[in-house]
């Protein structure tokens, strides 16, 4: 299988800081990977880097073979790879159903068209109406985002995140803040839009990492010091000092 | 499988839009005034130009300083291609000229507009001040094109009359302007309805998150502006065909704050307030203008009233009702707003008063301290006027306070009630 994403001593710095220090990562197309780290670790650092929103120090990232460093998030967007934010990130003032439809309109061809009326484009509402079935969200259809419950708001993210019907998508701290149930719920639906796509995501709960992954890479102070299967990393003497701690006895 | 849901025909759109061209037609037909028909046609200029204005604040969340240079522009470029077609170097039906207005707007738009929309924000509205103070400079550095102080004329009676049309009468060419207001209204309210439009909304809600779902923020803005300088232009070409002239005033920062009060006073975050607001700022500048050297000041006023207390503009207010109506609860309000009326008329009374008073003082006291407010004949040396003007401002302050209070009770009681039955 071929690879989705690969980064290549990637090292990012923050003034003198160095925060990400020399990663090296291969993810194959279809995988389902956690990053795991202690807080600081440079976990959303490295997902910033991936999508664009940063531009690295040094180091090369690839995106299914071609060289992704350098460009702007919506071209990075438009070359099949999409991003959730740790803090909710979705157009506040706009319906739920607005919020979707934004997110399908690129990847439907519509661009900057002002020749298309919006209620006509059925397969843009289709595609919107569709998401948000998915997500759960449909009795809130016409519910402005800003005033959808912590949760909602969440499945929203993950929404606007999956809609343009990107290949590979990364989600940070998607179940951040959530109850159990609503947890539960999450990795249902996390589960169920990453069929057959590749999934990278920064997780804080153990239980949906171990639930989720097929591999867990582990980030310590901006490096990756273990990336394997699950069962691998929870017996790697070298995780349980760094980050797993006596937690995982 | 989901199921598309459609809306049904929107009867309520329909009469505002119908309601909105009836009036346009009908109203010089009942109003004869003198100033009428000047004050009408300046109205549907306005919700052009303002309408276009908008979708750069409102839709867009771009603050423009400096929106006059796309209009002044247009109207340059609209008074020259009339002289040329008076001159026969070209055919060109004067009903249409207002486009090449249009298409300048759309040029100068696509030159400034790759700059100024790089960013939004602050860096947005300080670049646009900056182009509008370069094209108002070049407006003095280019006599040729510009005119120079006294600006380019042009006659609008060129070519063969259509139908009779000549263009000579002050009234066709409001309804010229009619035509065209109600066209650039309905394509603008069209913009709002596409991906475009959409994504300008994004953009100015959240710039990153549209980013990440595929659009180029600065082409959005972009476009979003060389699309508004299109209408702008066609409200300067209108502007130029209304008055045969042309002068440096037409791209300066008076015309750029102008639409920016226009706009603000009828309410940015509704596509209809441009037009409110339109009828608002043109009425305060000519009719009340007419009447009082102090218009300006009254503008003033109720501009910053507007952005303390109604940021949302007459729009707003309007809007902020349609849920009470749908209660029936408009009952509740009738009392406290009858009496802010009446209190608010004395307060008003007492503050022109004192105004009118002090302008009339301090202009022509010495050459005639007599003058007439409200049909009163009186001196404004006397002692008097000057204390019947603060009695009634004061205690038209102090009993307002009174109603406003009620008012904010009543809407207290109904917010209350309203709440109750959704929950």
């Amino acid at each position: 299988m071929s690879t989705a994403i690969e980064l290549k001593a990637v090292t990012k710095s923050f003034g003198n800081t160095e925060i990400i220090r020399g990663v090296d990562l291969a993810i194959p197309q279809g995988e389902r990977h956690a990053i795991i780290g202690p807080n600081g670790a440079g976990k959303s650092t490295l997902f910033n880097l991936i999508s664009g929103r940063y531009p690295v120090s040094g180091g090369k990232i690839l995106l299914n073979g071609e060289s992704i460093i350098g460009l702007k998030p919506f071209e990075i967007n438009r070359k099949g790879l999409s991003r959730s934010f740790q803090v909710t990130n979705i157009f506040q003032r706009m319906s739920v159903f607005e919020n979707i439809r934004c997110a399908v309109l690129w990847s439907l061809g519509y661009r900057y068209s002002f020749w298309h009326r919006l209620g006509a484009l059925k397969d843009a509402n289709l595609r919107a109406e569709q998401v948000m079935d998915s997500i759960g969200l449909k009795a809130r259809r016409d519910t402005p985002a800003g005033v959808l419950s912590y949760a909602e708001q969440r499945a929203l993210e993950i929404g606007v995140t999956i809609a343009g019907g990107a290949e590979v998508i990364l989600l940070d701290e998607p179940t951040a803040g959530m109850s159990r149930t609503e947890t539960a719920d999450a990795v249902e639906l996390i589960r169920k839009v990453s069929q057959g796509k590749t999934l990278i995501m920064v997780e804080h709960d153990m239980g949906v990492v171990f639930d989720l992954a097929d591999r867990i890479s582990v980030l310590v102070y901006g490096e990756v010091i273990a990336s394997d299967v699950p069962e691998k990393i929870r017996g790697n003497k070298a995780v349980q000092e760094a980050y797993l701690g006596t937690e995982a006895h | 499988m989901a199921k598309l849901k459609y809306r049904p025909i929107n009867l309520g759109r329909w009469l505002v839009w119908g309601g909105t061209a009836l009036l346009m037609i009908v109203l010089p037909l009942i109003l004869t005034a003198g100033f009428t028909l000047t004050l009408l046609s300046q109205i549907g200029v306005g919700i052009i130009f303002a309408l276009s204005y908008n979708m750069l604040l409102g839709q867009g969340g771009m603050l423009s300083f400096g929106h006059a240079v796309y209009s002044g522009l247009g109207a340059y470029f609209t008074v020259h291609a009339l002289n040329l077609i008076s001159k026969g170097s070209f055919y060109f039906p004067v009903t249409l000229v207002p486009l090449i207005g249009g298409v300048a707007g759309i040029v100068f738009g696509v030159i400034f507009g790759y700059v100024t929309t790089k960013k939004s924000g602050t860096t947005f509205a300080m670049i646009s001040l900056g182009i509008g103070e370069m094209v108002a400079a070049c407006s003095l550095m280019f006599p040729g094109f510009f005119g120079g102080e006294g600006g380019i004329t042009a006659n609008r009676v060129i070519g063969q009359p259509f139908l009779g049309i000549t263009y000579g009468p002050s009234i066709q060419v409001y309804y010229l302007i009619v035509a065209w207001a109600l066209i650039c209204m309905a394509a603008m309210f069209a913009w709002t309805q596409t991906p475009l439009g959409r994504m300008a909304n994004a953009v100015r809600d959240n710039p990153e998150r549209a980013e990440f779902v595929g659009y180029d923020t600065h082409m959005v803005r972009f476009l979003t502006l060389v699309i508004s300088g299109f209408f702008a232009g066609i409200a300067g070409g209108l502007n130029c065909i209304n008055y045969e002239i042309v002068t440096a005033d037409n791209v300066g920062a008076l015309r750029s704050a102008g639409v920016l009060m226009a706009t603000f006073i009828g309410g940015a975050g509704f596509f209809f307030g441009p037009v409110i607001g339109s009828i608002v700022f043109f009425t305060m500048v000519t009719a009340v203008g007419a009447v009082t050297k102090a218009w300006a000041f009254y503008l003033g006023l109720m501009f910053l009233l507007i952005v303390l207390y109604a940021p949302g503009g007459f729009a707003s207010l309007i809007v902020m009702h349609i849920p009470v109506i749908k209660a029936r609860l408009m009952r509740r309000l009738w009392l406290p707003y009858a009496a802010t009326v009446v209190t608010g008329l004395v307060l008003l009374i007492g503050l022109m008063s004192l105004v009118e008073i002090t302008y009339h003082y301090s202009l022509e006291a010495s050459t005639a301290p007599e003058m007439t407010l409200f049909g009163f004949t009186f001196s404004v040396t006397n002692g008097t006027p000057w204390a019947v003007a603060t009695g009634l401002l004061v205690g038209g302050f102090v009993i307002s306070r009174f109603a406003w209070n009620a008012v904010g009770r009543a809407w207290g009681d109904i917010v209350h009630v309203m709440q109750g039955k959704s929950a």
